[in-house]
């Protein structure tokens, strides 16, 4: 059990490790340079201020003392906790903003994750050995798999939102309100989550149903599904079996999935004007404020890893064999 | 997005997408006409190309019947589909139906050379990593983990914000460097399991030369399985790149259907109700990306014997 908790550990280490490197090295050794865009940006007329402006920005990235010490730096300002100062919301610093909008992506992913992954395992169990189903819900579900989040979204916040007025399109919550934990807050705040919340989980919703179905019917045909079924066994027993069996690569897809439902999220953000994560990367490039862009970067590096790290303690309680194995054998 | 039930299968179960390895047996001249034979029968495979190659068509030819560049002002600005302007203006005039055939273009671009570079790293890395073993595989098989784990948009923002991207075909380099790592594991387990069998044995027995055996004797016996990764890596692709273009990191010299969808957006096609602007690119994505997916299952049901309705 600590061999394989202490290897994924290390793979996860390493790989955060070469997400700061790389934050640090795409600046510095990429093509383009950051510090003149950002003078640009500021459309400074006279030309003599341009120079302390450029020493100030150059202090701040830290370019101007050795590389390694530069990289050294870079580290123990990420310890503490630093992660510069926003420019498009001068002066508030980086790790501030996007402690604010966490909250806003966290509730819009963990729902519309966790239950479309659910409710896509369930209908595509059902689907697997129903013809009637499987010829609704499949094309449905392949229909629904390909479409980008954002057009989806767009259809959503266009459909529902602006023709029908049943939504309201833009914003976490109504710009009347400030936040507080009063019931019309809260009502608001519930109204203007749902479509979002509805286009990422319809989409990966589609996902999950096929390749459920897919290993259902892969499981039903296995040696144990004809052995109990020559046995007698009810079919509900066997397809039970069976849906047990095919949740295991389910979760190993939840994993990899990850990365792609988190895109997922930042677009349809984008879309909504939804005051999360997606909505930030979106302004910092409007902006060009590059350490709030690198610092939400770190935040989803973070946020990925620590989730792939969940779903492996999960795996670990729920499968039995991967537990006897690593006493066994390790 | 990749769906799901192609992607679980590296380590814990028997593939579900995944055709059973086939001896070779026929000549491959056979095989590969019989492949055919049972690919044009196959609805899901027909319908798929029919639906792909229609677009692709779409996208040379049309933007060669106008003198006009995608991004002009032709038009009258906001209006509706019409005889002139098929799929109506935008808020400035330009021709909605020009944008989407260019964008169709800079698509069919992005999935070929994007997913073509994956699928080129993914099964160079998986072909040695699985046939060497050892140290090297070691290796790989880290690298292959952490650029797993690492959340590809993530970095694809990053590196598109500082670089600027300005043309299709470097956006599709940038994807392809970061989506090969699932193919890297799959090719990797299945060149194991092809390793210590006989024939393989006696291809190195006889003096081949590794390189040899791989190209010869192991990539063969995965073709269908390395073919079906590569349709998966072309959506891939596209959908990435549509959600870059989105995000306002797209191309900067050219026009893409995720480019489309962004302006749209942010010159509030919505609550202006031109739904001419935003509904056919994103329609498009789906039906490609669709009918690549469904492709995907016929052509499993050609190349796995078990899985044929007949």
């Amino acid at each position: 059990m600590r061999r394989y908790f202490g290897r994924k550990l290390a793979i996860y280490a390493l790989t955060f490790v070469v997400a700061v490197t790389l934050n640090w090295i795409i600046p510095r050794f990429m093509p383009g340079d950051p510090v003149l865009r950002m003078l640009t940006r500021t459309s400074v007329s006279n030309p003599e201020a341009i120079a302390p402006m450029r020493a100030y920005y150059e202090n701040v990235f830290g370019l101007d003392v050795p590389l390694w010490k530069q990289y050294v730096n870079y580290w123990v300002e990420l310890f503490q906790g630093n992660l510069g100062v926003s420019v498009w919301l001068f002066p508030a610093p980086v790790a501030d903003v996007i402690l604010h909008a966490v909250p806003y992506t966290l509730a819009l992913l963990l729902p519309s994750i966790l239950l479309s992954w659910w409710a896509g395992n369930k209908v595509g169990a059902l689907a697997a050995r129903s013809t009637w189903l499987d010829n609704t819900a499949l094309p449905v579900s392949y229909a629904l798999t390909a479409t980008p989040y954002m057009w989806l979204g767009i259809l959503l916040a266009w459909g529902l939102g602006i023709v029908a007025g049943v939504f309201p399109v833009a914003g976490g919550y109504s710009f009347e309100l400030r936040p507080d934990w009063s019931w019309v807050f809260v009502g608001s705040l519930a109204l203007h989550w749902f479509l979002p919340f509805l286009s990422l989980f319809l989409v990966a919703f589609g996902g999950w149903a096929i390749g459920m179905r897919n290993l259902i019917i892969y499981e039903l045909e296995a040696d144990y599904a004809s052995y109990l079924a020559a046995l007698g066994a009810p079919r509900r027993l066997i397809r039970r079996y069976a849906f047990r069996n095919a949740l295991l690569p389910q979760i190993t897809g939840l994993a990899l999935q990850l990365g792609v439902l988190v895109s997922g999220a930042l677009v349809t953000e984008i879309v909504f004007a939804y005051p999360g994560l997606g909505h930030l990367i979106l302004q910092a490039i409007q902006n060009q404020d590059f350490f709030l862009l690198q610092g939400a970067f770190l935040f989803i590096v973070i946020g990925v890893l620590v989730a792939n790290f969940v779903i492996d303690i999960v795996y670990v309680l729920v499968d039995p064999r991967t537990r006897t194995g690593m006493q066994g054998a390790a | 997005m990749t769906e799901p039930g192609q992607l679980t299968d590296t380590d814990h179960v028997a593939a579900p997408g995944v055709p059973a390895l086939a001896e070779p047996v026929v000549s491959l001249a056979g095989r590969r006409r019989e492949t055919l034979h049972f690919a044009l029968r196959n609805k899901k495979v027909v319908g798929a190309l029919v639906v792909i190659s229609g677009f692709l068509v779409l996208g040379l030819v049309a933007p060669l019947f106008t003198d006009h560049g995608p991004n002009e002002y032709v038009g009258p600005p906001a209006a509706g589909p019409s005889a002139d302007y098929w799929f109506g203006t935008t808020t400035f005039g330009q021709d909605v139906f020009l944008q989407f055939a260019n964008g169709i273009r800079s698509t069919f671009v992005v999935g070929l050379l994007g997913g073509g570079l994956a699928a080129l790293i993914g099964m160079t890395v998986g072909f040695v990593a699985g046939y060497r073993g050892g140290l090297v595989d070691e290796l790989l098989n880290m690298l292959t983990n952490i650029v797993l784990v690492l959340p590809a948009l993530a970095v694809l923002i990053i590196l598109h914000a500082y670089v600027g991207v300005t043309s299709v075909p470097m956006q599709a380099v940038f994807i392809g460097l970061f989506s090969w790592p699932w193919v890297a594991r799959a090719v990797r387990a299945q060149t194991f399991s092809l390793r210590s069998r006989e024939f393989v044995d006696l291809a190195r027995l006889s003096g081949m030369r590794p390189l040899a055996v791989i190209r010869r004797e192991i990539a063969p016996n995965m073709s269908s399985y390395l073919f079906m990764t590569f349709i998966l890596l072309f959506g891939g692709s596209v959908l990435m790149a549509a959600t870059l273009d989105f995000i306002g990191l797209g191309p900067t010299d050219a026009i893409s259907l995720g480019l489309m969808m962004n302006s749209a957006v942010h010159w509030s096609a919505l609550h202006l109700g031109l739904w001419w602007w935003f509904v056919p690119p994103g329609a498009a994505i789906t039906a490609i990306v669709g009918a690549l997916y469904v492709m995907n299952v016929g052509l499993d049901e050609v190349f796995n014997p078990k899985l044929r309705e007949m």
